[in-house]
């Protein structure tokens, strides 16, 4: 090989993954404190200590916590004195991942801690999320993260691709899957309920709660070291569409497609899914931008329907996936993030275990 | 443990925003009741108008008004309208693209309920009858059945253009800090100052978040610290607060509590703002009902010894 020869990608793989309890309100906790036993228990799956970690990254909103930087508090939780090599995002931790794994490719760390959290019982988390709108034109109307959500359920069965029994189903599913999970806020059976803004019900929204998650990911020999059967990221992407609601078609996900493509999700087919679909209709739009097959087990977790930490809820997909790759229960698995109105902005990423 | 507390916070912010050419000329048209679009490269009129291509993200300029009236492209029934919303009875969310225009725009319906609405209909503005500026001048919209939307002539130049617009955000919390947090506020109110103690580096933290940030483990042993301390370090500040009746200039110091082991803030008073040095002992004085000390004043000990207090500058 000679030195013009790019080296080859490091693997680089989730090794640990733990998550809160999702809950309605933690109002006994602050957010470190609601934070640290996750910080806690996934060190622990992997021996590491704090100061053991190469480079911390969390994701986490201001406008939820109705406080400046604050999240600069939860630094607490993770030893940040000495200092140590750190950087935060104002988004879901999955985000906070991707910047995690592209600071260990370039080999400037061997682990990375993510961890990202969401308190929304303090506030009004559908008044809150109008704040990410586009301030000139549509956020002065105050339109609520159900409204424009059941805007985009509207246009999907106009389209014919669903109805309301179909998303009645969808929600259904997930709750039911949710029994299995004990950090699941909504599970089991419950009543579908009635029109929160129409078509949407109750039974098509995710709840409101709060919830923290952490993973550690490792490069090459140090993954195998940390974790027996490690869920290596084969390809991770994120793409954006318009800002603007009525320039997009609000049937398809164009961006999730394009990602799942860059991050090979296609190349083979995957045998599970976790995908960050937190209405029912939004799980519909994914299923046909990722060209989803019926053998394809869709969110055992019972996904963000079942408990949506916001700013959390699509890093849990991505360790859900990774965790039932470590537990055998999965070869290949996709998971995926969303960020912004109407599936504005999503993440895909595409993880494998060893052969077995 | 005691009950955790609880405040309202309310966060409230005027935020003034500078408007570009584009959402310039679509305000000020607005106020002027015209309904103005921008052509992409490629010949389609987005409404509302942006400054860049979504598509080839060039920069486009090309004004063109669009009509009053036009189709609404998919909906959804809000029956209980929410703080801000356009209308304070039940109304349609709706993406209407009006007549000339290619994209849609998000407002309201004004319609008498759901089994009145739905994808394909036609609908027109109803322009509020104060204008200002704002996307808010289309009051909402409304069911019509007349003839197809004739777009105007207009180029978008206007007399008096709108530079900036001025749009209020208020979002309303009920705040609480916490098990840590407030077991020290709860010991305020006995004028006491409780911190805790980190179980690995023993160190004590005051005020209290739960946490040891050098350790990174919970904290939980409590500790009561003071009510003496000594002046690690100060500034003088000469620049009069609003809202604060408090004589500039005056003494803002950072203070270590007998038994803490980190430095907490408040102001010197009881002698005078020159006088104020490293290493002064000074104690609390508390105002009748208030929940925190209103300043620290000298003890007239004998100032502390650099030794003792060096690391917690
Ligand atoms: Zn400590």
């Amino acid at each position: 090989m000679t030195s013009e020869e790019a080296p080859a990608a490091r693997e680089i793989a989730v090794v640990a993954f733990a998550q809160t309890d999702h809950r309605r309100s933690t109002e006994e906790s602050s957010e470190v404190e609601m934070l640290m036993p996750v910080l806690h228990e996934v060190l622990a799956q992997t021996g590491l200590r704090a100061a053991d970690i190469g480079f911390t990254c969390s994701g986490s909103s201001d406008y939820l916590a109705g406080r400046a930087f604050s999240f600069t508090l939860a630094l607490d939780g993770v030893g940040a004195w000495p200092p140590i090599s750190e950087s935060h995002v104002e988004m879901d931790g999955a985000w906070a991942l991707y910047e995690a794994w592209t600071k260990l490719l370039t080999g400037d760390a061997d682990t990375a801690l993510v961890y990202s959290y969401g308190k929304s019982s303090p506030g009004s988390v559908r008044d809150v999320l109008t704040r990410q709108l586009d301030p000139y034109y549509v956020a002065p109307l105050w339109p609520d993260s159900i409204a424009l959500a059941a805007l985009q359920a509207q246009a999907l069965i106009d389209a014919g691709h669903t109805d309301e029994p179909a998303l009645a189903a969808v929600g259904a599913r997930s709750r039911a899957d949710a029994t299995a999970n004990p950090h699941a806020q909504l599970k089991g059976q419950l009543p579908y309920g009635g029109y929160v803004v129409r078509p949407l019900r109750t039974g098509d929204c995710p709840p409101v709660g709060d919830g923290a998650a952490a993973v550690i990911l490792a490069a090459g020999e140090r993954a195998r070291e940390l974790c027996e059967r490690p869920a290596w990221i084969r390809g991770i992407d994120h793409r954006i569409e318009a800002h603007a609601l009525g320039v997009r078609d609000l049937t398809d996900s164009p961006s999730t497609r394009l990602a799942a493509k860059k991050a090979g999700a296609f190349e083979r087919p995957v045998d599970t899914a976790e995908l960050h679909a937190p209405f029912t209709a939004q799980e519909v739009i994914l299923r046909r931008a990722l060209r989803l097959g019926d053998d394809v087990r869709v969110n055992p977790s019972g996904g963000a329907l079942a408990a949506n930490p916001v700013m959390a809820a699509g890093l849990v997909r991505i360790g859900e996936a990774a965790a039932r790759i470590h537990r055998g229960d999965s070869g290949r698995a996709l998971a995926h993030a969303t960020s912004g109105p109407c599936l504005q902005q999503n993440l895909v990423a595409v993880l494998e275990g060893d052969p077995r | 443990m005691p009950e955790v507390l609880q405040a309202p916070l309310v966060v409230e912010f005027p935020f003034t925003r500078s408007l570009g050419p584009v959402q310039s000329a679509f305000l000020t048209g607005l106020r002027e009741r015209v309904v103005l679009g921008v052509k992409t490269g490629d010949g389609r009129t987005l409404v509302p108008p942006v400054e860049y291509d979504p598509v080839t993200a060039e920069e486009i300029r090309d004004l063109v008004e669009v009509a009053p009236a036009g189709t609404v492209t998919t909906w959804a029934w809000n029956h209980e309208p929410r703080r801000g919303q356009p209308l304070g009875t039940p109304f349609a969310w709706v993406l209407v693209r009006l007549d000339g225009a290619d994209t849609a725009l998000l407002h309201a319906l004004d319609a008498p309920g759901p089994d009145a609405v739905r994808t394909g209909m036609r609908v027109r503005v109803r322009w509020a009858e104060e204008r200002t500026g704002a996307i808010t001048d289309i009051a909402c919209f409304e069911p019509y059945d007349g003839e197809p939307g004739q777009p105007g002539r207009h180029t978008g130049e206007f007399e008096d253009p709108l530079t900036g617009i001025v749009a209020p955000a208020r979002l309303d919390y009920t705040y609480s800090p916490g098990r840590a947090q407030t077991a020290y506020i709860q010991a305020l109110s006995e004028q006491r100052t409780v911190g805790e103690r980190c179980p690995s580096c023993r160190k004590v933290y005051v005020p209290p978040r739960g946490a040891c940030p050098t350790c990174g483990v919970a904290t939980a042993e409590q500790v009561e610290v003071g009510p003496r301390g000594t002046v690690t370090t100060f500034c003088i500040v000469n620049i009069k607060a609003r809202n604060l009746d408090i004589e500039v200039p005056y003494v803002y110091a950072h203070i270590a509590l007998d038994g803490a082991d980190l430095a907490l803030h408040a102001r010197i008073g009881g002698i005078p703002y020159d006088q104020v040095r490293m290493g002064l002992r000074v104690e609390p004085v508390w105002t009748e009902g208030s929940r925190y000390p209103d300043h620290y004043r000298p003890t007239g000990e004998p100032d502390a010894d650099y030794e003792t207090y060096k690391e917690l500058l």
